[in-house]
């Protein structure tokens, strides 16, 4: 097992200069996630127009895996229609969990070393899951049909 | 004064090779390693007279039950009970403390009473006190710690009322690391008429104990952190106590007679003790008890300070690295430290490549890191088998983790 596997530059580079920190104002949902195995906690906020993931934004501690996975995750999943994001994080859940990684993941694909790490998949998970509640949490409320 | 390296001998798993490195174990606070002499008092009993207790009448049981019960007498004797039938076995202090708290706590706690705790306390000795507050409409309390992470005992007559039915502590903390006065609070409790109940894992295997000593009501130990396999415990209580407290678990050998809709029960400890118990482990324990009793427990606490001084010192000189707790005179062999831009997670992730194995987290004290701000920390803990060496390898591999991680700093 290498730590270059873990730790590659570009997850270094997300820690250290996390994108999209912060809260979401006006926010349509904010989502807490927590990994009570470390005591690592999360925030993430996210505003839904038209359907469309206009901007989302995350707070909390955690390690490097779990704050450069959540930052990169904020990176990709902007903009992008909540279907697509749905699509998304079945597909992160997915390569965390051994299959091959898809060209739309992009970046995140440097997260797959992570796998060799079982204890560390649900640091790289953590900030997925909670946006994932995020977006149930928000279809609960607004009807999934109508997307707005 | 140290223990000679051949100690090491005794312990098989030091061997091991981890990632190509020899193994650096320093997370003895979360279980100790086994010497082969507790290790081979396991492999007897399940090759030569494997059968359960109290029941049989044929060689091999009694055997069996002669040696759980010896067991039960070495940890009388080695926590300073006078009385081996003060001693109940339990599977770890978890279901120790749960015990004194379902079947002392529910029969004398009532509402508006209090239960004292401290904010340094291991999860297992907050839980069941917050069960049993909100069961029995009690109010809960807490003594607090100060930045070196002593307890601030100047409140204690503020906190300690006639209110006070218990007041449960941890003797040495598991995250700082702190010797705590235990015997001084214990008589303020005693003054109130509350009973003592301290949980003793991080100390019953580092430095002798003394209960009468102590001045205490109960007192939790667990095998796995002094040697013996996991899945074994024990609680020690004054016989008056356990004598008058209800049964906790019901079930076979904890009965004395039992009729379609009543029983009675059977005497102490084995009012306690019901189902089938851990035979295997309570006996090896009595095998981890003997060998720390050859070794003597002021040499155990003496090897440790000596470790603990030391790592203080190697780890004080690591740059961006924030020790938490005393000083070694208050402290036992735990050390804990966070370090500037670097979580805890991902150091111990890089010790690991180096083959050092330190706990990070929060160490089942969320409330005392949260007190804090910080999420989790390092920890790295020592035992008999702790050398300087293994502390000289940490101090190297952390100052290899500052530099892996400066990029994100």
């Amino acid at each position: 097992m290498s730590l270059d596997d873990l730790y590659r530059e570009v997850i270094l580079d997300h820690y250290s200069h996390p994108r999209n920190r912060g809260v979401v104002d006006p926010a349509d949902v904010m989502r807490e996630g927590a990994n009570p195995l470390c005591g690592d906690e999360i925030r993430v906020s996210l505003r839904v127009r038209d359907g469309i993931v206009e901007d989302v934004r995350f707070e909390g501690k955690g390690c490097s895996i779990s704050q450069a996975s959540t930052s990169m995750m904020t990176e990709l999943v902007k903009g992008k229609r909540v279907e697509e994001v749905g699509g998304l994080i079945a597909a992160f859940k997915a390569m965390m969990h051994g299959e091959p990684p898809g060209d739309d993941l992009g970046d995140l694909e440097a997260l797959q070393g992570v796998r060799k790490f079982p204890v560390r998949v649900k640091c790289a998970t953590l900030g997925w899951v909670t946006l994932e509640g995020a977006l149930d949490e928000l279809a609960d409320t607004r009807g999934p049909a109508r997307g707005t | 004064m140290g223990f000679p390296a051949t100690i090491r001998e005794d312990f098989p798993i030091l061997r091991v090779r981890v990632n190509g490195k020899p193994l650096v174990y320093l997370d003895s606070a979360n279980t100790s390693q086994k010497p082969r002499q507790v290790i081979e008092a396991l492999v007897r009993y399940y090759e030569e007279y494997n059968a359960n207790i109290h029941r049989g009448v044929y060689s091999i049981a009694e055997r069996a039950t002669a040696e759980y019960e010896a067991a039960r007498a070495k940890a009388a004797r080695f926590v300073g009970a006078h009385d081996a039938a003060e001693i109940v076995f339990t599977r770890n202090i978890t279901e120790a403390l749960n015990l004194i708290a379902h079947s002392w706590g529910r029969r004398h706690v009532g509402p508006g009473d209090e239960i004292l705790t401290t904010e340094m306390e291991h999860h297992s000795n907050l839980v069941p006190w917050q069960l049993l507050a909100q069961e029995r409409g009690a109010r809960l309390r807490h003594i607090p710690f100060d930045d070196r992470g002593c307890l601030i005992l100047d409140d204690l007559e503020r906190l300690i009322t006639d209110r006070t039915k218990i007041v449960a502590l941890v003797h040495v903390s598991n995250a700082f690391g702190t010797v705590n006065p235990v015997a001084e609070i214990a008589r303020a409790a005693h003054a109130v008429g509350a009973v003592v109940v301290v949980d003793g894992a991080q100390s019953t295997p580092h430095r002798p104990v003394d209960v009468r000593a102590l001045g205490v009501d109960f007192f939790g130990f667990t095998g796995h952190k002094m040697l013996a396999p996991m899945g074994i415990g024990g609680l020690w209580a004054r016989r008056a106590l356990l004598e008058e407290m209800d049964p906790f678990l019901g079930g076979g050998e904890m009965i004395s007679d039992v009729w379609l809709d009543r029983a009675t029960w059977n005497e102490v400890p084995w009012k306690f003790e019901a189902g089938t118990q851990n035979v295997g482990d309570a006996i090896a324990l009595g095998a981890a008890i003997e060998y720390l009793e050859r070794l003597g427990m002021d040499a155990v606490a003496a090897h440790e300070r000596e470790i603990t001084a030391y790592a203080l010192g190697r780890l004080g000189e690591v740059p961006g690295l924030h020790l938490m707790g005393p000083g070694v005179d208050e402290r036992g062999g735990v050390v804990s430290f966070w370090m500037d831009g670097i979580h805890p997670h991902d150091v111990a992730q890089v010790l690991d490549t180096d083959g050092v194995c330190v706990r990070a987290g929060h160490h089942c004290t969320k409330p005392l890191h949260r007190k804090l701000g910080i999420g989790a920390s390092v920890r790295a803990s020592f035992y008999v088998y702790t050398i300087k060496e293994e502390i000289d390898v940490l101090a190297r591999s952390l100052l290899r983790t500052r530099e892996l991680f400066s990029v994100a700093r």
